[in-house]
């Protein structure tokens, strides 16, 4: 039985760990993408590690991290305790909220590109000066940013809570409401403690998925205006793709799995150790 | 719990997996190798190509490839690309020796990267030994494209030199007129500001499209040298008198807004900046001389009507010649080495006998441009465009220099360093100082 493992085994060797022990090498390494690659020892590390850019890009990238879990974990909470309800319009409703799902991060970062456009935008079509700021530019760039990420993924992870509620006994509630708890007493009560592992679950993806953010900041403002939101991910890629740095973006690369690993970690163990323990005791 | 419902579905999905990653493999390499040697039939012979979409060179390209299909001497497949993402694919394609037998490309410093590594064919020898093709090219185009003495590349497209662009009904509109020195320019932002309308369009968001301000500041203000110190490496040449002088200047302008709200992010890609010129929504406009030929095919009757070109203004007290211009001599075609023997006489004979017919050289002249060869200098005089070309065409014979854009003249470390500060430059992130130091750090 064990061997049904194999081949999803061999795909993960393949395309996780031995990309990942090539990155290691390279970060030891010079090389331009196209020529030799010639080991240099730690210059790499020692070039990025002195590079303010690269403080920049983790401060960046923190405060996405921190500031996206703080948006989107109480909306999607909300959210999905709302549509976990079998009323027929919460179902209507549900479906217009999952339909950032269907999209492409590409396609959703050329919409609000065109539509948050100064000039040809949303605001200049519809005549609203209030919504012809320049939404991309220095200022702004990195809250919208924030925003447009939100927008993408709070349906997923209201998809989340909404299966998390919607698993929690009805009994529970059945026997609050007897004991004359209102609503928002059996959400804090009942509710909460009961979805403890989706919000680790919904927590653990947000916070290792807003390491790897790419596609949508990329498309959307390439990192600029100057060094607005030029995120990690974003900094790796301009060093080894376009100033053809590899073994300093190859760098970059093994403080991001580091990173990403040691959050995984924390954030399960937060969850507690006992595994096993019921959250069902007595049911 | 382990029912053997799950592990066979865990199973299916691992499975489904191997499909993918087969499948995935099999659309890595692509390169069809008939092996056949000497002078066979090429007539079967599939040379790949990748070019830059757009109009109006996208449909030009297309055109001249199937013409050249028809002769029976081999086929080329051609795949277009948007400029920026070419730039990011070509590279990633070069190093992992897939490129397309045909690369395009600006010449200089990246050029000089595929060189150096071998992965373009040096084509010294075979260019010299057709003297007369060779002659039907601009001498000048052939600079670029030739490293160390060696020629890898061949000239194509139009010579673009970096022009001012204006919508003469904004100026009629405040009753001013085309400015010739700097000074001109810093009035006529003040009026067009008074009058509501944005003075300079910019696709800041792009880097380049700023680059090509501090090119032409650059050598009003100090001449050529400014960047030929900085190009030969020379110890804190960023820090340039000339240079720090215009580096001020350019913020000033900012300060003054001279460039459009949110000029840092328009982008140059979807032609958004010639978009505020002909719009109306912007009164003047620096670019290309491609943006020409991009403004006739998505508006007409305003390249008709209310759209005048000049040179860069000159700075009073600068040492640059005012007749000097920026930009790119030419674009290139480079053969991948590590395409096949036949793959590379396909391309070879697309060069010599499909670029640049009759056809290609009309088409590019109706279009709005200058193609580098010597037959479009009297072609031009006879065109629909003749006022734009003419001056083009004045303008190249007549420039005491052709500063090559520095992107494309810099290695890509160089270039993207010096495009990121541009941004912040332009965007008042950093100073004039600042600026100077971070570039100078990587001379």
């Amino acid at each position: 039985m064990s061997l049904l493992a194999l081949p999803s085994l061999f795909i993960f060797v393949t395309f996780a760990v031995v990309p990942l022990f090539g990155v290691v090498v390279l970060s030891f390494t010079k090389w331009d993408g196209i020529g030799d690659i010639l080991p240099n020892g730690v210059d790499s590390w020692r070039v990025v590690l002195a590079d303010p850019m690269t403080w920049h890009a983790l401060g960046l990238t923190l405060t996405i991290m921190v500031a996206s879990w703080l948006v989107q974990t109480p909306l999607c909470l909300l959210l999905g305790t709302f549509i976990a309800g079998h009323q027929r319009y919460r179902s209507v409703l549900a479906v217009l909220f999952f339909l950032p799902l269907l999209l492409s991060s590409a396609a959703i970062a050329i919409a609000f590109k065109s539509l948050l456009d100064p000039n040809f935008g949303l605001g200049a079509g519809l005549h609203l000066p209030i919504l012809n700021q320049d939404w991309l530019g220095v200022d702004l760039a990195f809250p919208v940013v924030i925003g447009v990420i939100a927008w993408q993924f709070i349906p997923f992870h209201t998809l989340l809570y909404q299966g998390g509620v919607r698993q929690i006994p009805v009994q529970l509630y059945e026997a609050a409401e007897i004991d004359g708890a209102g609503r928002i007493q059996q959400f804090f009560t009942i509710t909460l403690p009961q979805l403890k592992y989706t919000v680790i679950t919904s927590s653990t993806l947000m916070l290792v998925g807003s390491l790897t953010y790419f596609d949508l900041v990329f498309v959307m403002t390439e990192g600029g205006p100057g060094n607005a939101t030029r995120i990690l991910p974003l900094d790796m890629y301009i060093r080894g793709f376009k100033a053809n740095q590899m073994g300093a973006a190859s760098v970059l690369a093994v403080f991001l799995v580091v990173l990403g690993l040691a959050m995984a970690l924390g954030v399960q163990r937060l969850g507690g150790k006992d595994k096993a323990a019921s959250q069902l005791e007595g049911m | 719990m382990t029912s053997p419902f799950n592990l066979s579905r865990r199973g299916l999905l691992a499975a489904g997996a191997g499909v993918a990653a087969a499948s995935l493999a099999g659309c890595g390499t692509s390169s069809t190798t008939s092996s056949s040697s000497g002078s066979a039939d090429l007539s079967k012979v599939k040379a790949t190509m990748w070019g830059l979409s757009g109009k109006p060179n996208e449909q030009i390209l297309t055109n001249s490839v199937a013409a050249f299909n028809k002769l029976g001497k081999g086929n080329v497949e051609v795949t277009f690309f948007q400029n920026d993402a070419y730039k990011q694919k070509i590279r990633t394609a070069v190093g992992a020796g897939e490129a397309p037998a045909l690369i395009y490309g600006w010449g200089g410093g990246i050029l000089k990267g595929y060189a150096d590594a071998g992965q373009v064919l040096d084509l010294t020898s075979w260019v010299n030994g057709q003297s007369a093709w060779k002659s039907k090219f601009v001498d000048a185009t052939w600079g670029a494209g030739t490293i160390n003495d060696k020629i890898f590349a061949v000239p194509t497209n139009n010579t673009q030199p970096i022009v001012m662009y204006y919508n003469t009904k904004l100026f009629d509109q405040v009753g001013a007129s085309i400015p010739t020195t700097w000074d001109d320019v810093l009035k006529l932002v003040d009026t067009f500001n008074s009058k509501g309308i944005a003075p300079f369009s910019l696709g800041g968001g792009s880097k380049w499209t700023s680059m090509m301000w501090m090119e032409y500041l650059f050598d009003r203000i100090g001449g050529p040298t400014v960047f030929s110190n900085i190009f030969a490496g020379k110890k804190d040449s960023w820090g340039d008198e000339s240079a720090m002088k215009a580096y001020k200047m350019v913020q000033d302008l900012v300060a003054a807004n001279g460039f459009i709200k949110g000029f840092n992010t328009v982008t140059a890609d979807s032609n958004a900046d010639l978009a505020l010129l002909y719009t109306g929504k912007a009164a003047m406009m620096l670019h290309g001389g491609w943006a020409y030929g991009a403004m006739k095919s998505a508006q007409p009757d305003f390249v008709k009507n209310s759209l005048k070109f000049s040179l860069f203004p000159s700075i009073s007290g600068g040492k640059g010649d005012p007749k000097a211009v920026v930009g790119n001599p030419a674009n290139y075609w480079s053969i991948s080495a590590k395409a096949s023997a036949d793959e590379q006489a396909v391309a070879k004979a697309w060069l010599t006998e499909g670029m640049f017919s009759e056809a290609d050289v009309d088409a590019f002249i109706a279009s709005g441009g200058v193609p580098v060869v010597k037959v479009a200098k009297d072609k031009v005089t006879t065109s629909a465009d003749k006022d734009f070309l003419s001056f083009i065409y004045s303008s190249i014979t007549a420039a005491p220099t052709f500063q090559q854009s520095w992107d494309q003249a810099l290695s890509a470390t160089q270039a993207e360093a010096l495009l990121n500060n541009i941004s912040q430059l332009f965007s008042k992130q950093i100073g004039p100082d600042q600026f100077a130091s971070n570039l100078n750090a990587t001379i």
